[in-house]
């Protein structure tokens, strides 16, 4: 397997950021209410990531190290803003069903993590592979538990009904149920990932 | 994994005590509010109380044989007490197919996920209820009125509890007939409307020593303390509701609760709090099962300061 | 690379002036299209709830302030060939599950209701969030007399909810939602009845007095006028989308 390839996977499966690193829960539980709104938040993440990635990969031989945080986060907020901007102007119902998740991504730990964990110490192009990793891995994960809870909470999987909303649980539409359905995703894909151990 | 086996320090003291004989005393304890419940709503009763206990157990074999892969034991009896405390909790008119999903849940998800009997951290019949209420509220909130709906099971004519009444403002407390709720012919779920008949499984419990009286007396005491204090109905408090089957059969669950004599009080005391707190300014108007659940999470810590003496340990100083 | 204070203090300078510029780039690009979005929205709700119109309501705006409140309604007048045809009233009820609903509602010149919808809402999904549905059910769904509002005038049904005496059938297990729904619909409805007196000088028929007895209010009467604040708002100078 070819370096690039591996670092491309490597944010999918070995180091996937919901479902194996855990971090940025606040939009992994706030946003997969259904799977629409779960992706798109994985979607603007992604952009966000992969842009700061590449900026903060060009920038890492200027920025003397004790003020490197501070700068990683000027960048990332300034990515955040402009996509506000964007959506608000282009996709305003979106940005309203969002809401604060998306201002909040400037918080999200993935996006400062790689920062500080990969594209500090690599080149532009493994940056941007590993923010484009990262990003389709949390993508995933977030439309993977938006479509469990939309599933059982109201029987539809992208707004397309599978059975009647009337026996759907309306606890996984609630924020109870994103725990315990994260909680019984997280369970599947580590067994699936390291079948021997459990 | 099977062969390691944790074993205390000595002295080993044997009884003739056993997981099935103790599930079996509770069960027997349960008998008076299951013949209540039986004649308050009749046929609808019936069939939540078998559906119930048969899912659970089917749940439990199920589970245990196919996805954790183990040899099941459904003969200790405690997967028919979770299915029976399960459908105590449930309004009788509960379609079937719900009461089997909290069955799954309270036994999947509240039990083996933990890793099976005497592993979970919160009472299996509670989660399954509290999953219940949270994802059907519309038929979890409907109880059928007693006595008039013997025969009826889907179409039962329904109402509010009382407590959902008086949150709601439509009845004062100098209203609610105390006889009737002691009685048990009130709306309610199955096993919450006969106090008379809770306090009799109560007393065969502590007669057979099953469990002592320091959960159940110190949720009830405190309930009507701090009702006193202020100012809400005490009566009622106690009398309807889920409280009276919460303390003794729920809160009373040995896995769950604490230990120590000291940290049953502490136990009983905060879920009595919790309980009226939630009913009188949460949202919903019956508290006892999150409170019950919540002190759950907490009896490990109150299992850390507050150990049972040891055998042989002299008091401390 | 070391830290020096001239480099610490160069590099942090040159990253905000660069960011502030991007920022103030996309600010200006994105200003237009995000208020005509936000512009479009309103317009939309507001041609959702009224009878057809040709004038532009948003632009004719005016704001009310109901009797015996602080906060101000939007009003948006509907006319057709000149001629008052309805108004459009934004309103918010603080009373719902969790925190302010804010609503639009529709009235004809008679005041009875043409339509409604929901602008934004924290209510629980699955119960209160109904709302936007359960008070406009389609014709012939079970129970649809008894819930739906548009078409129902303030002076011949009692907009409150049944449990409470009233003629509408709450949300079921979403009495408090429903509440603040017919909390907002009575404050809408005083708000719209102050503009047409206003407007017309005619009284029509009487507004809802308070959705929840808590909320009941002595309906306003053609004397208080004095106490209604009524201020023309700015003419809308945005580009204006057509309705």
């Amino acid at each position: 397997m070819s370096r690039n390839l591996r670092i491309l996977l490597n944010g999918i499966i070995a180091e996937n950021p919901t479902f194996v690193l855990t971090l940025g829960m606040c939009p992994t539980l706030g946003t997969t209410g259904s799977a629409l709104t779960g992706m798109s938040m994985g979607l603007a993440t992604t952009g966000v990531l992969i842009c700061s990635n590449v900026v903060i990969s060009l920038i890492k031989n200027f920025v003397p190290s004790k003020v490197r945080i501070p700068a990683y986060i000027v960048v990332i907020a300034t990515f955040v803003t402009v996509l506000q901007f964007l959506m608000a102007a282009y996709v305003p119902a979106l940005n309203a069903l969002l809401g604060i998740f998306i201002p909040l991504i400037v918080v999200n730990c993935i996006v400062l993590g790689r920062a500080e964990a990969f594209a500090s110490r690599n080149g532009v192009f493994p940056s941007l592979l590993d923010g484009l990793g990262m990003g389709i891995g949390f993508t995933l994960a977030l439309t993977l538990l938006g479509a469990m809870r939309e599933f059982l909470g109201s029987g539809k999987i992208f707004g397309l009904e599978i059975y009647p909303e009337s026996y759907g649980s309306l606890l996984f539409v609630l924020a109870p149920g994103a725990f315990i359905a994260l909680g019984l995703l997280i369970a599947l894909f580590t067994k699936i990932r390291t079948p021997k151990a459990c | 994994m099977d062969n390691l086996l944790t074993i205390s320090p000595s002295p080993h003291a044997h009884t003739k005590e056993t997981v099935s004989g103790l599930m079996g005393h509770v069960i027997i304890a349960l008998i008076p509010a299951v013949l209540v419940a039986l004649y308050y709503f009749g046929l609808g009763a019936a069939i939540v109380i078998c559906t119930s206990i048969i899912g659970c157990v089917a749940a439990e074999y199920l589970i245990t044989r196919y996805v954790m892969g183990r040899r099941p034991d459904i003969r200790n009896l405690s997967a028919v007490l979770t299915g029976l405390l399960l459908a105590l909790n449930v309004p009788s008119n509960l379609p079937i197919w719900i009461i089997l999903i909290g069955c799954v849940v309270a036994i999947g998800i509240g039990k083996l996920s933990f890793g099976g009997l005497g592993c979970n951290i919160f009472n299996p019949a509670l989660v399954g209820r509290v999953f219940l209420l949270l994802s059907f509220p519309v038929a979890m909130t409907s109880w059928p009125e007693p006595v008039v709906n013997r025969m009826a099971y889907a179409d039962a004519t329904t109402g509010a509890t009382i407590l959902g009444q008086l949150k709601m403002g439509l009845i004062n407390p100098g209203d609610v007939n105390l006889l009737d709720a002691m009685l048990g012919n009130i709306g309610g779920s199955l096993g919450e409307v006969g106090a008379i008949a809770l306090v009799l499984g109560f007393l065969y419990m502590l007669w057979k020593n099953v469990i002592t009286w320091h959960i159940p007396v110190s949720i009830v005491a405190t309930v009507a303390l701090f009702s006193l204090c202020i100012g809400a109905p005490i009566g009622v408090e106690i009398l309807s509701g889920g409280l009276l089957l919460g303390a003794i059969f729920m809160a009373t669950d040995y896995v769950t609760s604490p230990m120590a004599k000291s940290g049953m009080i502490v136990y009983g005391v905060a879920i009595g709090l919790i309980t009226i707190i939630i009913r009188q300014w949460g949202a919903y108007p019956e508290g006892m099962s999150f409170a019950i659940l919540i002190m759950n999470g907490v009896t490990p810590l109150i299992n850390r300061y507050m150990k049972p003496r040891k055998f042989g340990e002299s008091k401390a100083k | 690379m070391k830290s020096s204070i001239v480099n610490m203090v160069l590099s942090l300078g040159i990253i905000t002036i660069a960011a502030a510029a991007i920022l103030g780039g996309v600010y200006s690009a994105t200003k237009g299209p995000i208020e005509e979005a936000a512009l479009a929205k309103q317009v939309d709700a507001v041609s959702a709830v009224t009878p057809a119109f040709d004038n532009d309501p948003v632009a004719e705006q005016t704001l009310i302030t109901p009797e015996g409140e602080e906060r101000a309604l939007k009003v948006f007048p509907a006319r057709k060939d000149g001629k008052l045809v309805g108004t459009a009233v934004e309103s918010y009820s603080m009373n719902g599950f969790s925190g302010e609903i804010t609503l639009i509602y529709g009235f004809d010149t008679e005041g009875t209701l043409t339509g409604f919808e929901v602008m934004a809402h924290q209510e629980t999904p699955g119960l209160g969030e109904k709302m936007g549905v359960w008070f406009k059910p389609a014709e012939g769904e079970p129970g649809a007399e008894g819930r739906t509002v548009i078409g129902r005038n303030p002076a011949t049904t009692n907009f409150t909810v049944s449990k409470d005496g009233g003629d509408i059938d709450a949300i079921t297990a979403a009495t408090i939602t429903s509440r603040a729904f017919l909390d907002a619909l009575a404050r809408a409805s005083r708000a719209n009845q102050t503009y047409v007196e206003n407007e017309t000088g005619a009284v029509p028929a009487a507004a809802v007095t308070g959705a929840t007895p808590k909320a009941a209010q002595p309906a306003p009467t053609p004397a208080s006028e004095d106490s209604v604040v009524v201020s023309e708002t700015e003419t809308n100078t945005l580009v204006k989308a057509e309705p």
